[in-house]
């Protein structure tokens, strides 16, 4: 378990201790008071459960548990089954939905798959904060639907209300973490967590309410059918997620064809990805852009398959100009085959470009990043590294954009004292 | 209209016929006239379905496009009857999916209408209450709901199948087997979205309808982003596969053939979706691992010493290399790294020989020799199709697995084969021509031992 913990900072480590204590507080709370109405905590139990059993990985590694978290939010927004009027307090739907969740999680853990913490106190305190709000508020909503008034439109604007609020929380929390993690502004990471969370926030807050409003009118095995939406959605999702995955693995893996053939040092194209993405963060890049510019940079160099032979020790840096920018234009005709990466082309293609012809931020950072990993290679030399900055910011505003060279003298910074022994 | 053959329009006539008589009989000839208060109803369903079916959604099953908006007919039938499920149905007329010509949305349309009537009936005639029904009394429509969905989609598909392969000269659609029932089963599930929708009517009314189908829109987005990126993954590993073969001008195209061949035969002995897609991309990367082999040694001229040899065995090692970082099936890596054994165990790397190799390798070993022959070469022009399947059956049991054979010559007589196009002479500053190739079954490699 200590191993789960290392590489979490400061506040996802305050994120799972609170999640933490909520759900102790809840099961506390619950064993001392007694289960109100078991059969439904239980059936409501089993299907987060089941949704965290069949949790996902959406693109920029965020899990997300989508049939799980209708189901919290279904028994957090319960007012009555069979117009049988329910009164279960928020700590047991906190528990419910803790108890749920581990049980859900534990499969997992014994194929050797341990859940991530973070995403998982995230879920909890989300539907935890989501029932402390709307139980104290359940009855009188409940007596709303009940003859004479028999109006379910109050229940029903508090149920989205406080669902967009606690979906707003959680995108805070997520971006929070996020900005931290990835070191990117919080303004940035904020953006990205919104479009990635508001379909499936939307879907899982549809299906939601659908559960809690269904259960007025019939008893919990039709809980199961309604349900079928979301499941619809939790399979798109699944197979968009993966896709993506495997997206990223293929170019990744493709890009190394030219270190197979000579063309380039070992372990170049993805070095250089990986920092032209942490530059693109640090001048605060937004996630699609961030996945153009590592598939440009991922494929800056292949272009030089197109060579007969390959250039002797295939640094682009010290070839000249001319045949650099030859490499840069067959790659960036390889890159136009496909007919779907054609801004990833053009970044390839003005991945040469002088600071005059105003090439896009993309490009000013490949170069850059390609040019410091020709000269510093895969050392983790400090002095190396400061000498490859000198020379680069001797070409600073005509060869290199200076913001571009700065902003990669932060990340090897980090780089370095991450390395130090 | 024109330009349909006779029967079709005879058919065309008869649907839409029935689907108005239909109509005015709900309209105005049915014993039990349409309220005011059900009028809103079928106007809100009327909307829903148009919305439904103004944005088909393309779900898991590539061939057909479907629309959620039947299940709005079905709702139709249980909160208004067969007459307004008709009507729902023939909204489907007023659909504004771009380029779609009248003829077909009057056809449309019309098949809604009768499939939406005949499924209201057997609702009906099966004791289900038409009208909103009260809170408690879900239960009770779940068994005519369902008869009523399973008439309502056989017939709707009867109904437009019969029409495609009137209109289409050929005749004969080719739905596959397995595709069709996948497809049934999902379209019978989305049909339980209408009872959700009917279920829910008393307490939300029309809220429940945003509510059922809010998930599925993400979902229908979620369905499109997924095609969308496959689609993109598809050509971007093609042109990546394509750029490592530029530098040898005879063999481009090369992997997308083999892909396209592997998919043939894996096809014809009967691999599920998943394992011909992962075939396919086998196929496709068989061969990534060729650049870490030198180009003189791959083209050289006469025997190889051992270390050349040794270097050319060395390369589906290489290509497996590359892509193990990808997510695929493990068969896909088996096939990539063993698709130069022999039947016979005279292959490389591991000289597997019969049942011991796998059968994504066997399958790529025999698209990848027919591609090789049937494509031209600086040392001889390309074989004639036939000429490189007798190679192949001759063989068969040594080098090939004759099962791939005859699946794949087979397959060949249903699809018959697009060989490359000829080589145009290659620039002349390429001035080494390369006198072999390590694909080539009729022209096995020769290595001299010792220095």
């Amino acid at each position: 378990m200590t191993r789960a913990f290392q590489g979490l900072d400061s506040g996802q480590l305050l994120l799972i201790c609170a999640a933490g204590l909520v759900a102790v507080a809840g099961v506390a709370h619950t064993a001392a008071v007694g289960l109100d109405h078991p059969e439904i905590a239980i059936g409501f139990g089993a299907l987060i459960a089941v949704g965290e059993l069949a949790r996902l990985t959406m693109p920029g590694n965020r899990e997300v548990a989508p049939i799980g978290a209708a189901a919290a939010l279904g028994y957090t927004l319960l007012l009555d089954l069979s117009q049988e009027r329910l009164q279960h307090p928020a700590l047991q739907v906190v528990a419910v939905i803790a108890v749920g969740m581990i049980a859900g999680a534990l499969p997992h853990l014994a194929v050797g798959r341990p859940p991530r913490l973070d995403a998982m106190a995230r879920r909890l305190l989300t539907g935890a904060l989501l029932a402390f709000a709307f139980r104290p508020l359940a009855d009188p909503l409940y007596l709303h639907t009940q003859p004479p008034d028999e109006n379910w439109w109050p229940a029903l604007a508090v149920m989205i209300v406080l669902i967009a609020l606690s979906l707003f929380v959680d995108v805070l929390i997520a971006a929070m973490l996020r900005a931290e993690q990835v070191r990117t502004a919080f303004r940035v990471a904020f953006r990205d967590e919104i479009n990635m969370a508001f379909p499936l926030g939307a879907a899982v807050g549809a299906s939601g309410v659908l559960l809690a409003l269904a259960t007025h009118s019939m008893d919990l095995v039709a809980l199961l059918v309604f349900a079928a939406p979301l499941l619809v959605t939790q399979v798109a999702f699944r197979k968009y997620a993966g896709i993506r995955a495997t997206y990223l693995q293929t170019v990744r893996a493709l890009s190394r064809v030219t270190e197979v053939g000579g063309y380039v040092e070992p372990g170049h194209s993805r070095r250089v990805s990986r920092l032209a993405v942490a530059v693109g963060r640090e001048l605060g890049m937004a996630e699609p852009e961030l996945l153009e510019l590592e598939y440009a940079a991922l494929m800056h160099d292949i272009g030089q398959l197109s060579l007969r032979d390959p250039i002797p020790g295939g640094a682009t840096v010290l070839t000249d100009p001319d045949q650099a920018r030859r490499i840069a234009e067959l790659g960036a005709a390889v890159i136009k085959q496909t007919g779907v990466l054609d801004r990833v082309a053009d970044l390839v293609r003005r991945q040469c470009d002088p600071v005059a012809a105003d090439p896009p931020l993309s490009s000013r950072i490949i170069k850059v990043a390609n040019a410091y990993d020709d000269l510093v290679g895969g050392s983790t030399d400090r002095d190396r590294a400061g000498a490859a900055l000198e020379r680069l910011r001797l070409a600073a505003g005509t060869a290199y954009d200076p913001a571009a060279i700065e902003a990669l003298a932060r990340v090897a910074d980090r780089y370095a004292a991450a390395h130090r022994p | 209209m024109r330009d349909l053959p006779w029967p079709a329009r005879v058919y065309l006539v008869v649907v839409i016929g029935t689907a108005t008589a239909l109509l005015w009989h709900s309209l105005f000839g049915s014993a039990r006239p349409v309220t005011t208060a059900e009028l809103g109803t079928l106007l809100v369903l009327a909307l829903l379905f148009l919305v439904c079916e103004s944005m088909p959604t393309l779900l898991n099953v590539e061939q057909f496009a479907v629309s959620v908006s039947f299940s709005a007919a079905l709702a139709a039938v249980v909160l208004i009857g067969p007459e307004g499920a008709a009507v729902v149905g023939f909204t489907a007329t007023l659909s504004v999916r771009p380029g779609l010509p009248l003829i077909k949305r009057l056809f449309n349309g019309a098949q809604f209408a009768i499939c939406g009537y005949a499924a209201g009936l057997v609702y009906a005639g099966l004791g289900g209450e038409s009208g909103v029904p009260k809170v408690n009394a879900f239960e009770d429509l779940i068994g005519p709901y369902v008869a009523a969905t399973t008439v309502f989609v056989p017939l709707n598909i009867v109904l437009t199948l019969t029409m495609i392969r009137l209109a289409t000269s050929e005749g004969r659609v080719e739905v596959p087997m397995r595709g069709m029932v996948q497809f049934l089963l999902s379209y019978l599930g989305y049909g339980t979205f209408g009872l959700l929708v009917a279920g829910l009517w008393a307490t939300v009314q029309s809220i429940s309808a945003v509510l059922v189908l809010l998930p599925l829109f993400v979902a229908r987005w979620a369905f499109g982003q997924y095609h969308a990126q496959q689609r993109s993954y598809d050509a971007t590993i093609a042109a990546l596969c394509q750029a490592v073969e530029t530098k040898d001008y005879y063999t481009r195209g090369h992997c997308t053939r083999v892909s396209a061949a592997s998919t043939m035969i894996a096809q014809e002995i009967g691999m599920g979706l998943e394992r011909l897609r992962a075939i396919g991309y086998a196929g496709m990367l068989h061969d990534v691992g060729k650049l870490g082999v030198p180009t003189k040694v791959l083209q050289k001229d006469g025997p190889l010493t051992e270390e050349e040899f040794a270097a050319i065995q060395l390369h589906p090692m290489r290509g497996l290399e590359i892509v193990r970082g990808i997510d695929f099936l493990d068969e896909a890596y088996a096939g990539i790294m063993h698709h130069h054994e022999r039947h016979d165990g005279t292959g490389y790397p591991m000289g597997l020989a019969g049942d011991e190799i796998p059968e994504f390798a066997k399958v790529i070993a025999v698209a990848d020799a027919f591609d090789s022959m049937t494509s031209d070469r600086s040392y001889r022009g390309a074989r004639p199709v036939e000429v490189a399947v007798e190679e192949l059956h001759k063989c068969a049991g040594t080098h090939f697995d004759p099962v791939m054979v005859t699946a794949f010559v087979r397959a060949l007589e249903r699809r018959p084969w697009q060989p490359p196009r000829r080589v145009d002479l290659p620039p002349p500053e390429a001035d080494d021509k390369p006198t072999k190739d390590h694909d080539d079954p009729t022209m096995p490699i020769e290595v001299v031992s010792g220095p």
